[in-house]
């Protein structure tokens, strides 16, 4: 009989390692499961997981897939940090996307004469405002009227999935589009300044890891970063010291929501170019497994970015190498997040021989 | 007069899937556990039913299936939660991102295949009375036991003493295990109770309600019945009506769309979602009502050590 | 020769490196009531929580009846006639009386037959008990009856009561001793656990000390003096304050007619509170848990900012509506009852936990100066002796009186006017408590106002130069500590204080 002890302090042993059992236990189920659908698992791992580090242009894409999951998963881990549950940050997303591809296209459709670096700050603008103004509705609701935020700001997704669709289908429609749900191609001058010539990967990488940097300077350098913290673990505390449950609420929201919201308008701007139905390809979910596999840290959320962005990719290789459904990567994203979570155990207690 | 009695049919058979839902996750919350993972357990549930059924052609076959499924998808979510400690709202979520993934990977095969057109059932004798009979004696059997479901449910919640037990340990579980009751077992009992009426649900949706599989077919009604439990600030029956006015206001929804009202498809389709907002907005203003009703340890890791 | 009823053999158990329980033996007869005394983490709750089956010991034998028994949960003890009441207790706050009394026991009996038990029982012992009543609205007396009436009602051959008293005014202390003389009269045997040695010497037949886990002897505690027992207890000479006659001056802090609506239905609102406290003198409030001082507490230290701006002055400046750094800029600090996750956050550093009350290491723009955090941190660790590996270790890694002097320290280093402390010594050992008591006379000394809130009567009699007590919500007049009688403080726990208008018996 196994049993898990508290241990008398976390373990920091574990909190490195769990990642790295969870990712070890990720890749043996996707070996069984590529070995279950008749596939050689070598193979399968190789096209799922090495493929997509090989060559320039594959780590550049790799780069241009992590971008929006360590941008979300920043914001993300500040707020699951605090004890505020914002699982939303794919309606911020794709509102951030909105407003950043209603910018360009307004751009475009005016004919309005710009350069792509002068573009840059006010699509971040944009996309920043486009994600505070639906994370604060959550907040103002959690705030005003105690409603749970989990719900609320999932069912905001689904409210941002119809809006935009009703976007594309009807008054931002290409006229020349053959009434494909889908607004004109936006000028070249609105599109993100790419880092390498003929590469997709664009300056927003630069950016998503300055963000990072920058969260972890306010949460573990700063008074206000640390007054957020202590509500998550410790509301008493919070209360006891006189810091502010409302403006860690405000707070973690406001930020989440805009980096969601700049990621959704570098997505648009960037390598989509358009605005379509189908803008998120699930990152402000994936940034949450992102989130936790980063241990709600800055810097841990590029490491873990770079993991999700190889599933992402890996999945489109494996549809078009391999016969199987991209579906997989959700799986094995599933995977990676519950057996990590049962592993994360292991930083809080450990297993003992014997009865209790 | 016929229209209204079509429409109260409609919403009575578009709320079942989530009374079902909603009555399982009030089982479990009662007992002291939050699953959000609500939402996927259901989509797996109704891809695995939904296989079932077309293999089988047998509809209660895939409910059965839907079941074990949620079921099993509920015993990760348990044994992660309950026994290795990890916090219920996190492992809830990879349990949801899990499914999205697993019923869109699994269900890849089943796109585009129809179940065949099954023969209205109903009850007979009443089935044929006017106005009432299409209002509510034409439905399918799942939807009298949804209504059952949740006069069991009661009954067992306030007539029972293993009812009483469930409730103290959603209460005060160091309590119950100070008097020697197991809790982490009765926990995981409940949140297995609350995966299968998950399961059962999602089947209905891609067995009877749908009938066909589509990837994001649940379309947010798991997170919309756990939304229903704050709603009926957890207890039964008004579960059962919080889910009937749901289903009221998505087919509201469809029958002005009908009727040529002049709103864009995407507004009519947000209505469930923003009521869901509107409703937690409504039942949360008063944060002592909501901390009166709901179980006390809602959501809190219950650790037996000491 | 009667075997005994209940017989432990060198009962071990470990929690990782801990020992909790070394080598122990335990010998109760029947109809005896015997004290487990020891001060706090000695293991007596191990000890029995092993007897009830809770925990399982890693070796030693348990006899009951002269029948070796391995008891696997609290199901087994209660089939053997074991019962057990609880210092927290084991009950359900939404559920009545009999609903409780129901689920702790094996269910054969129906909810009605159950009531009318309680009945019975309640008025066998003199207890008084409706069983249609939901606990929540029952006071801290009235919950320990309904665990002991549980009890009861099982019939024990064997009852464990864990620090029974801690929640009982003097008077109510003395009915319990009652129903237990007379429990034990008809052959029931007790387990008395307990660290109050008045109590045992006037109640126990025999008493089996413990100390850092290992047993130290057994005594007849009649035979022995409060000052032998407490040797036996910490092994050494109990240490003595230094209390010097207090020089109070001007009043620096005041509460006036503080009143406060009900916040939920758990707690007593506060009805007309008024006292002052000077600068250089201690002032206690004492009361049984639960009669408002969790509420006055929150209104003094501003987690609570409800109450008008007059209501709660620092040197006569309206306070009321002020948060707690606002409080602490004018020099109000204070330190709560809980010590994880309200005085200290668990999983942080000690250093970080110094950036909840002092803003000292904090530059231009919020910017936190990391080694001026530990250089400070360092040296509350240094001078109120802490014993933790430094300022990196976190929190909830330090012993309870270790995290107690850290946030003592941490506020009295602060310098404070004013210091307000909940249970200055709940849950801290000997040695760690009496180090407490003396700062916070040193800190009087030196100037500050005091006020302590404590049910631990003892300790307020150590220190504090005046007394209220606080029932019902309400604030009895304060009484010069020399002139005061634990008898007299007892009535007032009760409300009936000379001229209290609601004094229909608070406990």
């Amino acid at each position: 009989m196994i049993r898990l002890e508290a241990r008398p302090a976390p373990s920091r042993a574990w909190s490195v390692l769990s990642p790295l059992v969870a990712l070890a236990i990720t890749v043996a189920v996707a070996a069984a499961l590529f070995a279950a659908l008749g596939k050689d698992p070598v193979r399968g791992l190789e096209v799922f997981l090495l493929k997509p580090w090989s060559g320039v242009r594959a780590l550049t894409e790799l780069g241009l897939k992590a971008t929006p999951l360590v941008l979300c998963a920043v914001g993300l881990g500040l707020a699951f940090r605090a004890n505020v549950w914002n699982i939303g940050a794919e309606g911020q997303f794709l509102v951030g996307g909105i407003l950043g591809g209603g910018l360009a296209l307004a751009v475009t459709a005016n004919g309005v004469a710009v350069s792509r670096w002068a573009f840059f700050p006010m699509l971040i603008l944009a996309g920043a405002a486009g994600g505070m103004i639906w994370a604060s509705i959550a907040a103002f609701l959690k705030d005003r009227f105690n409603a749970n935020e989990i719900l609320v700001s999932l069912m905001l997704v689904y409210v941002a999935d119809l809006f935009l669709s009703w976007l594309v289908f009807g008054p931002w429609k290409d006229p020349r589009g053959f009434n494909f749900p889908q607004t004109m191609n936006f000028a070249a001058a609105t599109g993100v300044p790419r880092v390498l010539p003929g590469m997709r990967l664009h300056w927003g990488f630069a950016l998503a890891l300055a963000a990072a940097i920058a969260m972890w300077v306010f949460m573990f350098r700063t008074y206000r970063g640390m007054q957020v913290l202590v509500g998550g673990p410790a509301p008493a505390a919070a209360r006891y010291a006189g810091f502010s449950a409302r403006f860690a609420l405000w707070t973690t929201f406001l930020v989440s929501g805009a980096l969601a919201g700049i990621a959704g308008a570098l997505e648009v701007a960037g390598p989509m170019g358009q605005l379509t139905p189908h803008v998120s390809q699930g990152y402000g979910f994936a940034a949450i497994i992102v989130a936790f596999v980063g241990r709600l840290h800055p810097l841990g959320a590029v490491l873990a970015s770079l993991v999700l962005a190889t599933f992402s990719i890996g999945g489109e290789l494996a549809q078009s190498r391999l016969g199987l459904p991209a579906a997989i990567t959700g799986v094995f994203q599933g995977v990676l997040l519950l057996s990590l979570l049962g592993c994360d155990t292991l930083i809080l207690f450990r297993p003992r021989r014997g009865p209790a | 007069m016929n229209e209204l009695a079509l429409l109260v049919a409609a919403t009575l058979a578009a709320g079942t899937p989530l009374a079902i839902a909603g009555l399982g996750l009030l089982v479990n919350e009662r007992a002291g556990v939050v699953n959000l993972g609500a939402e996927g357990m259901m989509a797996i549930a109704a891809v695995t039913g939904f296989a079932a059924a077309f293999h089988t052609g047998n509809d209660w076959v895939g409910f059965a299936a839907g079941a074990a499924a949620g079921a099993a998808a509920a015993t990760v979510f348990g044994w992660l939660a309950l026994w290795l400690y990890t916090n219920q709202y996190a492992t809830g979520l990879a349990l949801s991102l899990f499914g999205a993934g697993f019923s869109a990977f699994v269900g890849t095969g089943y796109v585009g295949k129809n179940l065949e057109q099954r023969a209205a059932s109903g009850v007979p004798g009443l089935r044929d009375l006017p106005f009432l009979g299409p209002a509510l004696f034409r439905q399918h059997p799942m939807v009298y036991l949804a209504v059952a479901a949740m006069a069991a449910i009661a009954w067992f919640f306030y007539r029972t003493r293993a009812g009483l037990v469930l409730r103290s340990v959603g209460e005060a579980p160091e309590s119950a295990h100070a008097l020697g009751y197991p809790v982490r077992r009765i926990r995981m009992a409940a949140v297995l109770v609350g995966g299968a009426l998950c399961g059962v649900s999602g089947a209905y949706l891609s067995v009877v309600y749908a009938p066909m599989w589509v990837e994001g077919m649940i379309a947010g009604r798991g997170w919309i019945a756990l939304a229903l439990t704050v709603f009926a600030t957890w207890r039964p029956a008004r579960v059962l009506l919080g889910a009937y006015l749901f289903g009221g206001v998505t087919m509201l929804q469809l029958h002005l769309q009908g009727k040529g009202v002049q709103v864009p498809l995407q507004f009519m389709s947000m209505l469930p979602y923003l009521s869901t907002i509107l409703v937690l907005v409504v039942i949360s203003r008063d944060p002592l009502w909501i901390r009166l009703n709901m179980p006390a340890s809602l959501g809190k890791t219950f650790h037996p050590g000491n | 020769m009667t075997a005994p009823r209940l017989r432990l053999a060198h009962v071990t158990k470990r929690f990782g490196a801990v020992v909790a329980n070394d080598d122990v033996a335990l010998t109760v007869q029947p109809g005896e009531i015997h004290a487990v005394l020891g001060e706090n983490g000695a293991g007596k709750s191990t000890l029995m929580k092993i007897v009830f089956g809770a925990l399982r010991p890693d070796a030693g034998t348990v006899e009951f009846d002269g029948r070796p028994v391995h008891v696997r949960n609290p199901h087994e003890a209660r089939a053997l006639g074991i019962a057990m009441v609880f210092q927290h207790f084991s009950l359900f706050d939404s559920l009545t009386v009999a609903e409780n009394v129901w689920l702790g026991m094996d269910g054969k009996q129906g909810l009605d037959e159950v009531s009318r038990g309680i009945r019975a029982k309640a008025a066998e012992y003199g207890l008084e008990l409706d069983p249609a009543r939901p606990v929540h609205v029952l006071s801290v007396g009235e919950r320990q009856r309904v665990e002991i009436v549980r009890a009861l009602l099982a019939n024990p051959r064997l009852l464990i009561l864990d620090e029974p008293t801690s929640v009982l005014t003097p008077q109510a202390v003395e009915k319990l001793f009652v129903t237990l003389r007379r429990l034990a009269a008809t052959g029931c045997s007790i387990l008395y656990i307990s660290h109050k040695l008045d109590e045992i010497r006037a109640l126990c037949h025999a008493c089996t000390v413990l100390r850092g886990g290992r047993l130290v002897g057994t005594c007849d505690p009649a035979q022995e003096t409060t000052g032998s027992l407490s040797r036996m207890m910490i092994g050494a000479e109990p240490p003595v304050l230094e209390h010097r006659p207090p020089r109070p001056g001007k009043v620096a802090l005041t509460v006036r007619d503080l009143r406060l609506e009900r916040w939920d239905r758990y707690s007593v609102l506060l009805d007309g509170v008024s006292l002052e406290v000077r600068e250089g003198e201690v002032v206690g409030i004492a009361g049984i848990s639960g009669n408002g001082q969790q509420e006055l507490l929150a209104t003094l230290s501003g987690e609570d900012t409800r109450p008008e701006p007059g209501m709660v002055r620092v040197f006569d400046v309206p306070i009321g509506r002020k948060g707690p750094e606002a409080r602490r800029r004018l020099g109000l600090h204070f330190v709560p009852e809980e010590r994880l996750g309200r005085g200290a956050v668990p999983a942080f550093s000690l250093a970080n936990n110094m950036l909840l009350t002092r803003r000292e290491a904090l530059r231009l723009g919020g910017w936190i100066d990391r080694s001026f955090l530990a250089d400070q941190t360092r040296g509350i660790l240094g001078r109120f002796g802490v014993k933790a590996p430094g300022p990196a270790a976190v929190a909830k890694s330090l012993s309870g009186g270790n995290l107690q002097k850290y946030i003592v320290g941490r506020e009295i280093d602060a310098i404070p006017r004013v210091l307000v402390v909940a249970q200055p010594t709940w849950g801290v050992d000997v040695g760690a408590s009496a180090q407490i008591r003396a700062e916070l006379l040193a800190l009087r000394d030196a100037g500050c106002a005091v006020l302590v809130i404590s049910e631990e009567l003892e300790e307020l009699f150590e220190i504090s130069d005046r007394l209220h007590v606080i029932a019902r919500g309400r604030l009895s007049p304060s009484i010069d500590t020399p002139r005061a009688t634990v008898e007299l403080i007892g009535e007032w726990m009760s409300g009936l204080w000379p001229g209290n208008a609601a004094v229909e018996g608070a406990a």
